[in-house]
């Protein structure tokens, strides 16, 4: 499972930043979002896969038994998805008001800033 | 336990919370602005004279022992940083009441400034890794919405380019905390920093490999050299006080984030601090070549910025040395040219902002005579221009002066070499500006240009405009007359960040909870 996981996530990277580089914009937007997916996907698979043994503790014991999935990770994943839920939602409006603006949904057209 | 930790982050949130509520009456927003600024600059320097006086401040956050909860923590360098926050929402909230439109304060320009520096002042204040990430996504949101207020055309292209390489960097910046966590178990900065030393020593590749991602994800915010790009896209475009501000914070939370890294929570390692110290060079020369081609003033200062983050990298890169007393004095040096940036940065940007409202432009072909017209504002551009070159007695020639005697100590001559050429490419391109803007006769002739010439402002606002600019260039100037006193407060600095055991110790001094011991590499191997 570990090794799977480990090519979903390179293979989340890769299709991410290939669709940033495209010149479509909407793409870019899409590439954000895998992008993101593939780092939650990544925290949660190198803090290490434990199946069907939630963090609980036993009656009458002070720490949970030997191996258990480890809570944090999760936690961290949880509030990594809600912010970039938010900056992608941002993302999204921003994308419309340049195509309103440039009139363009091409990247490349988007230099008026860089000269 | 020290609850003035908390109040640099809830004073600017509360500040944005009531700002908010006040949404339809720009009047009140302008109120809150100013005395949440206020009452953030005194909680700044009530919490800087406590850690001045008594050491190290902690705050665990809900009570949790430490590596467990959250941990607030201020040593110096956090709060001499969380001072210079404050002075710069200061002083830029000052400025704004003036020169900020009433179409921008109704789309929330004052809550959205105070959230920004909520987010700051929480990743400086920080002593948990993902909290620094979380702090570090207030600011950007903040940042982004405030990069696009308005919405010109310039601002939302500028945008896009801002917005998707801090995604980038904030995605690396992610993963790097991940794979941490995966290896030590831990996210609290000095707990990291007790587990990191025996890790590394038996995983040192894959410690080298986060520190890449931490030197990737912090490089884009530092805009370090080949990150920078979206630096000179987008700080041009939205109105001055909001680059004033991004000028004066943004890229120095990543050079801070950087330094507390690579002095707490990392290891000494040679190739990492090799490679800072060459990315440094590169980026003052390059940074200070970019500025060359440009004729718009913002334009010009915004890849100063990008040269002299190289100089504070410098300051960490130096830690290469096998000099303690070089380590020394490049760390501190480092923290005095942070504050001396922080403050002569924002004020050239007030400064752009003035001149576009004298003038209604920021190109330098369409303007000139301002040293005729407003001697004044030629005097206070004088101040921080030849600061920023470095020209004595004013404060960045003693923070150039500390950095390459560092350097010079270290026996990196290269280095020096390029500090030296990329301040003198400064002068030259400040002497452009001043050329351009103020010194040569106002351009005459076609029709158009009517519009360029100098407008009227009434006293109140001139008075508005001027006044934090004017305590900022005098901050610059008593900087240069008594640089000993900031200099030992930069030195103590860097005397806690090289001995991070003073940090850990307060950071943890909660007490450990007995926990069975975890295999600490478990999460890597399948």
């Amino acid at each position: 499972m570990f090794f799977l996981l480990s090519i979903v996530v390179g293979g989340l990277f890769a299709m991410g930043l290939y669709l940033m580089l495209r010149r479509s914009i909407v793409k870019l937007i899409f590439g954000l979002v895998l992008l993101s997916h593939a780092a939650n996907l990544a925290i949660f698979t190198a803090a290490g896969l434990v199946r069907a043994r939630p963090p609980l503790i036993p009656k009458g014991e002070l720490v949970p038994g030997t191996e258990f999935a480890d809570p944090v990770p999760q936690a961290l994943i949880l509030t990594a998805i809600v912010i970039s839920f938010a900056v992608i939602a941002f993302a999204a409006v921003l994308v419309k008001r340049v195509y309103r603006t440039v009139g363009s949904g091409d990247l490349d057209k988007l230099t008026a800033t860089d000269r | 336990m020290n609850n003035l930790l908390i109040l640099p982050i809830l004073i600017p949130l509360v500040t944005a919370g009531l700002s908010f509520i006040a949404w339809k009456s720009s009047r009140m927003q302008r109120i809150f602005g100013l005395v949440g600024a206020g009452a953030l600059m005194i909680a700044a320097i009530g919490l800087f004279m406590s850690v001045y006086a008594d050491g190290i401040q902690v705050l665990q956050v809900g009570n949790w022992p430490a590596p467990f909860g959250i941990t607030l923590i201020a040593d110096l360098l956090s709060s001499v940083m969380v001072v210079l926050t404050a002075l710069v929402g200061l002083t830029v909230a000052v400025y704004s009441l003036a020169a900020v439109d009433q179409q921008h304060i109704s789309f929330g320009y004052f809550p959205l400034f105070h959230v920004l520096l909520t987010g700051v002042c929480g990743a400086f204040l920080t002593g948990d890794l993902f909290n620094l990430y979380v702090w570090f996504e207030v600011m950007l949101m903040a940042s982004f919405v405030l990069l696009v207020l308005g919405g010109e055309p310039p601002q939302v292209e500028g945008g896009i380019k801002y917005v998707t390489l801090n995604l980038l960097s904030s995605v690396t910046f992610l993963i790097a905390v991940g794979i941490l966590y995966a290896v030590a178990h831990t996210l609290n900065m000095a707990d990291l920093s007790l587990k990191l030393t025996k890790i590394s020593q038996t995983h040192p590749s894959l410690i080298l490999s986060v520190a890449g991602f931490f030197i990737i994800g912090f490089g884009i915010k530092a805009g370090i050299f080949p990150l920078y790009f979206w630096l000179p896209t987008s700080y041009h475009t939205p109105p001055a006080p909001t680059s004033a501000l991004f000028a004066g914070l943004l890229t120095k939370v990543g050079v801070y984030a950087l330094i507390r890294l690579f002095t707490l929570v990392f290891p000494r390692m040679t190739y990492t601090y090799t490679l800072l110290l060459t990315l440094a060079g590169l980026t003052m020369v390059i940074g200070v070549l970019g500025a060359f081609a440009q004729v718009e003033i913002r334009r010009i200062l915004s890849f100063h910025i990008i040269s002299q983050i190289g100089y504070m990298i410098m300051g960490l890169g130096l830690l290469v040395s096998n000099n303690p007393a070089a380590r020394l004095l490049g760390i501190a040096a480092a923290v005095f040219y942070i504050s001396h940036h922080i403050i002569v940065k924002t004020n050239l940007f007030l400064i752009s902002g003035t001149i576009k409202a004298l003038r209604g432009t920021y190109q330098l072909k369409s303007l000139g005579g301002l040293a005729a017209s407003s001697p004044w504002l030629a005097v206070l551009f004088l101040i921080p221009a030849l600061s920023l070159a470095g020209l004595p007695p004013l404060s960045g020639f003693w923070a150039k002066f500390a950095m390459i005697k560092a350097g010079l100590q270290a026996e990196q001559y290269l280095v020096v070499a390029a500090a030296l050429a990329a301040s003198l490419l400064t002068l030259m391109s400040m002497i452009k500006i001043w050329d351009e803007a103020f010194w040569k006769p106002a351009p005459e002739g076609d029709s158009s240009e009517g519009s360029h010439s100098t407008r009227t402002l009434t006293p109140r606002r001139l008075l508005l405009l001027l006044g934090p600019i004017t305590v900022l260039a005098g901050l610059t100037v008593a900087i240069g007359l008594q640089p000993q006193l900031l200099f030992n407060l930069a030195e103590r600095a860097a005397a806690q960040l090289l001995d991070s055991s003073g940090y850990i110790q307060a950071a943890l001094a909660m007490g450990q909870v007995p926990l069975q011991p975890v295999d600490i590499v478990q999460g890597v191997m399948p």
